[in-house]
């Protein structure tokens, strides 16, 4: 372990020392976090600033999904099980939390298995999974749909949202907003994907990118090859996780994801529709799949009055540039998702932003 | 919500396993990781394992890590 640690003060001073010019971007909410909480940016040259990405599934979950998510909860019958962090996002009118103390059927879940287990128990309810989040959760929610088929768990429902993170990196590359000059990846979403499918950064666009783990070593690790891939003009995808990633990622659990899921445009908050970037059910697991069970109806995907969301998660602004950060808009009164997500960017601004610039 | 913990399979049982999870345990699903066995430790994420964590690769980071520091500073003690 002292080894370790002695490298990490190493590898923080080389990164300390790079003095180029760049912004990189980490996808991840998740990183966004570890690295406020490694104190990484205060460690950062002058010149580097950091960009955090579309990659906080509650935020980018479009305005739209989640009035039909409120929609589904309000139906008669109906358990809308969910993630922690979906109950609290605005809606219009109101959060699913609200909806909940108004009657609307709403279960707080950790894990698709236990919405799975609700269903059995609740054989006389329609338990509907809300499937949010990214190539990490997406196999484990198909394998829960294979399971409910497998052991006639008619009464288990997903109306999917999940997110595709490749082709949200390519839109948001296509629309040129933002210089990127290099990706931190993301590790979990990687452990399932493997390096290949970011190849496109490096050819197409000539942008690096290294897949990052969690650990403050880790990210130091990523961040002293991506600046040096900037530095030296070198267009690679690095894997700098190599204990969770491998190269081919996790071919059982693409398998169990595309054996369920097929690929559809999907609408994101703040880069609205993106070609093959969202996952639908398959025909064949119809019964399973909320949005075909259900007339669910279209909801306009409208932002909160004077939100930035969209902006920060396509890396346009840093949330303390949003006129709400702090003011009007706080974690315990959240304007738009951002805010309300333990891994959104102004939520992660708000605890560590003011210590850590 | 991409937060997953490496946690220690203690018993397998078809495609379930019993898991420590850092002192507790937990049940999990190995239908994505299916070659994952006891003694083995595996990245958790909402109820499923979704990789083996591997021991060659703790170690490759180490030396990436060296490489890379000692690149940096060719004359460090």
């Amino acid at each position: 372990m002292d080894d370790t640690q002695a490298l990490g003060r190493r590898l923080a001073a080389a990164v300390s020392r790079h003095d180029r010019r760049m912004q990189l971007m980490e996808v991840c909410g998740t990183h966004t976090v570890a690295i406020f909480r490694a104190g990484i940016r205060t460690l950062l040259p002058p010149g580097v600033r950091l960009l955090s990405g579309p990659g906080c599934p509650v935020c980018v979950t479009a305005a739209g999904e989640v009035e039909r998510a409120m929609h589904l909860a309000r139906a008669p019958g109906v358990l809308l099980a969910v993630f922690g962090d979906m109950l609290r996002v605005p809606g219009r009118r109101e959060s699913l939390a609200e909806a909940r103390a108004e009657g609307a059927g709403v279960r707080v879940v950790y894990s698709p298995r236990d919405a799975l287990e609700l269903a059995r128990r609740h054989p006389k309810l329609r338990v509907v999974f809300w499937g949010v989040g990214f190539e990490t959760t997406a196999p484990g929610v198909a394998a829960a749909v294979l399971e409910a088929r497998a052991t006639g768990v008619d009464n288990f429902l997903v109306y999917c949202a999940h997110k595709l993170v490749p082709p949200a990196l390519e839109a948001l590359l296509a629309t040129g907003e933002v210089r990127v000059d290099g990706f931190i990846l993301p590790g979990h979403v990687s452990t399932v994907l493997g390096t290949t499918p970011y190849a496109f950064l490096a050819e197409r666009h000539g942008v690096p990118a290294v897949v990052a783990g969690f650990e403050p070593t880790d990210l130091l690790l990523a961040l002293e090859l991506l600046l040096r891939l900037v530095e030296r003009g070198e267009a690679k995808v690095e894997n700098a996780y190599p204990r969770a990633v491998r190269r081919e990622g996790n071919p059982a659990a693409r398998a169990v994801m595309d054996r369920v899921f097929r690929p559809v445009d999907a609408r994101w908050r703040g880069l609205g529709e993106i070609p093959g970037s969202g996952l639908a059910l398959r025909e064949e697991f119809a019964a399973h799949d909320a949005a075909r069970q259900f007339a669910l109806p279209e909801f306009p995907d409208a932002e909160p009055r004077g939100c930035r969301c969209g902006e920060v998660l396509r890396g346009a602004v840093l949330p303390p540039e949003c006129p709400l950060f702090d003011r009007r808009c706080t974690p315990v009164s959240p304007v738009g998702p951002c805010m309300v997500s333990s891994e959104g960017s102004c939520a992660a601004y708000h605890r560590y932003g003011r210590r850590a610039g | 919500m991409c937060l997953a913990v490496p946690v220690r399979i203690v018993r397998r049982v078809g495609d379930l396993a019993e898991v420590d999870a850092g002192g507790v345990r937990k049940e999990v699903s190995l239908l994505l990781v299916p070659e994952a066995a006891v003694g083995d430790y595996v990245l958790l994420h909402a109820g499923y394992a979704i990789q083996l964590v591997d021991e060659a690769g703790a170690r490759e980071t180490l030396e990436l890590m060296r490489q890379l520091v000692e690149a940096e500073e060719p004359d460090a003690d």
